[in-house]
């Protein structure tokens, strides 16, 4: 099924949004101006787009340290993002999560989470959720390579099928588990071919093709939605930058960073697609780039202006404060 | 004596004991710097940098890197140390003991007794803890007091690296397995550290500032500000005196209940939480034990009982500071002085 104009253009947003966003976070982190740990998502901006292109704001995922990606697919605000990351009152967490806990339930976003394997036991939650509650709703879990090895993650892929959840557990294969390389650390180096040994349809696409991403989501989460049980996409993608920003990535061959960017960009490639096919125009889509510009710079600016959260909060949303 | 932070003084105590002894491994993620990618091996020595050169020395059999899997790491571990090794584990968070528990306090801590005596278990844990970089909920707990509480776990928390270097040679030599606690913000402090090896028993505090009016106990980064706090007040003649238990378990009630027998006022920093913690035990101890010797309320200087904020404003209010030390012990002096807090 061939996607619209107007989904073309809104999941080019999305991606572009995304790239905008992680690299602006990359350069005020180094000028000293966001605090704490902070993981990028460029390079693999085409898995959460052509993923979340097919969600509802009543579909669930559950996300993972890299979180940025996933909350800006799944359309949380950005603005109330960049808040989250600088600290300040006004953040979509008020302050108190950061770069590795934001979430917008509102949105169906779980959160982000600084634990490898945290958010797939909660993905099928959710899924279970849906469909206890008799909605079709869907519940995504994107995981990266690492956290495909995780015993938590193996118990929720076999919970899913058991329990037939409407479910989507998306593997974003980027190479690296922190600082091991996935061909290593992934025993069978198949991370899809796993999945399927747990019962679940199971494909694996190159996540740099945005294409290839909605099409494989566009089933698995049909599939779920109509009450077929889970599935699993293993994406595979790159990262552009280290596990973290000032990672000195001596693990990587000097030249890698550099080779992937000019081989392996989805926005790149989807631009090139679109274009060669005649389904988007160059001017439409610097039209959108213009606008995402504003919108980062305006976010970095509301950011940096906002105050911090008041000392109050400190002790606010717990049971008990003694 | 050579100057060393107390990331070179891990480092070095691990170093000593795999040159010593065959069957001390290392193991946990990206220890060897990550294998499997397309760079260097041995580029980091972890996330946390303490193991950066023992893959070069000691290569891949016994400096291992591991898929991120913090339940099979620990399990192997434990497994590993009941049939012939001594393994060191690196946990890079404490926090991600949520995810690997089981095998370290219903299987490691427990085949010694459960088995009637007939298993050795000589595991150590290394893993980092605290807060102060911003790092949030899941990254920046202090959960050491959940070790103490269990039977068959010995507890280490260093403050500074000569003790770092001479307890974590204790700690691989010991039968037991040990959970060794290294507060991530005091990594680069120095201090004199010899050459050799050396060990540190546990069980034995150190008296870092001696003092006749108040005790304060403190650990780790704690105990350095629980030390400016009573070169301070020092000026202002109250003389505090400053205990490092350095291990939790076993603790060194002895030296904790004679400085308060002398003092008569205890007050105690923990930045771990004020319910069931390390400050509440110690104070329960010396209540039962010392209440004789008591000239005033037991104070317990800790974090708050939330989780750790991420915004830069709320984690250092989170965490105890000087002004809250200094107000404990006024407050211990003056304990007719009403409406202190």
């Amino acid at each position: 099924m061939s996607l619209d104009q107007e989904t073309l253009l809104d999941a080019y947003r999305r991606m572009r949004t995304i790239r905008e966003f992680e690299e602006r976070i990359d350069t005020e982190f180094k000028a000293g101006e966001i605090p704490g740990f902070v993981h990028l998502y460029a390079g693999q901006e085409a898995v959460a787009t052509g993923v979340c292109i097919h969600l509802r704001t009543e579909d669930y995922i559950g996300s993972t340290h890299r979180g940025h990606g996933h909350c800006i697919a799944k359309g949380c605000d950005v603005k109330g993002m960049m808040l989250e990351i600088f600290g300040r009152k006004g953040g979509l967490c008020g302050g108190k999560g950061g770069s590795m806990h934001i979430a917008d339930l509102k949105q169906g976003m779980l959160g982000a989470n600084a634990i490898v394997g945290g958010s797939p036991p909660l993905a099928i939650g959710a899924a279970l959720s849906a469909k206890t509650r008799g909605t079709d709703n869907v519940a995504i879990s994107f995981s990266g390579d690492g956290a495909s090895n995780q015993g938590t993650t193996f118990e929720s892929m076999n919970m899913a099928v058991v329990l037939k959840l409407p479910c989507v557990f998306v593997f974003e294969n980027n190479g690296y588990g922190e600082m091991t390389g996935v061909d290593y650390a992934v025993g069978s180096k198949d991370i899809a071919g796993r999945a399927a040994g747990f019962g679940l349809p199971s494909v694996k696409i190159d996540g740099a093709d945005f294409f290839a991403v909605e099409a494989a989501a566009a089933e698995a989460i049909e599939r779920a939605r109509s009450g077929g049980g889970p599935s699993a996409i293993e994406a595979v993608v790159t990262r552009f930058y280290g596990h973290f920003i000032g990672d000195p990535q001596n693990y990587r061959a000097p030249d890698e960073v550099e080779r992937l960017r000019a081989e392996r960009d989805c926005l790149k490639n989807f631009r090139e697609r679109v274009t060669s096919d005649g389904s988007l125009s160059n001017a439409q889509m610097e039209e959108i780039d213009g606008q995402v510009g504003t919108l980062i710079e305006e976010s970095v600016n509301e950011a940096k202006a906002a105050e911090f959260p008041d000392e109050t909060e400190l002790l606010t949303d717990v049971y008990v404060s003694y | 004596m050579p100057t060393k932070t107390i990331r070179q003084a891990l480092n070095e105590a691990i170093r000593l004991e795999m040159r010593r002894d065959p069957t001390v491994i290392v193991i946990g993620e990206d220890v060897a710097g990550g294998a499997g990618g397309t760079g260097k091996r041995d580029a980091s020595g972890g996330a946390l940098g303490v193991t950066k050169g023992l893959f070069s020395e000691f290569g891949e059999a016994r400096v291992i890197d591991t898929p991120i899997t913090e339940s099979a790491i620990m399990g192997a571990a434990a497994g590993a140390a009941t049939t012939g090794l001594r393994p060191i584990a690196e946990l890079m968070f404490c926090d991600f003991m949520g995810v690997c528990f089981d095998q370290i306090f219903n299987q490691a801590a427990k085949f010694r007794y459960m088995f009637g005596g007939k298993a050795q278990t000589p595991l150590v844990i290394r893993t980092m803890f605290g807060a102060g970089l911003r790092a949030a909920a899941q990254h920046s707990q202090s959960l050491y007091n959940i070790f103490t509480a269990i039977p068959g776990l010995k507890c280490v928390i260093p403050s500074n690296a000569y003790d770092a270097k001479g307890l974590l040679i204790q700690a691989i030599r010991d039968d037991d397995p040990v959970m060794f606690f290294e507060h991530k913000a005091i990594y680069d402090q120095e201090a004199d550290v010899p050459d050799e090896a050396y060990t540190i028993p546990f069980g034995e505090a150190n008296i870092t500032r001696e003092g006749g009016d108040v005790t304060i106990v403190a650990f780790a980064r704690m105990l350095h500000l629980a030390d400016g706090v009573a070169d301070e007040l020092g000026k202002d003649g109250v003389s505090v005196e400053v205990i490092d238990p350095r291990t939790t378990s076993p603790l060194d009630e002895e030296t904790i209940l004679e400085s308060v027998e002398k003092t008569g006022r205890l007050v105690i920093v923990d930045e771990g939480g004020p319910r069931c913690g390390m400050a509440a035990d110690i104070a329960a101890m010396v209540a039962q034990k010392a209440f004789g010797a008591l000239k005033g309320p037991i104070m317990q200087v800790t974090a708050p009982h939330t989780p750790v904020p991420f915004s830069p404003v709320l984690e250092d209010l989170y965490i105890p500071g000087p002004e809250q030390i200094v107000a404990a012990v006024q407050r211990v002096m003056q304990p007719e002085v009403a409406g202190a807090k």
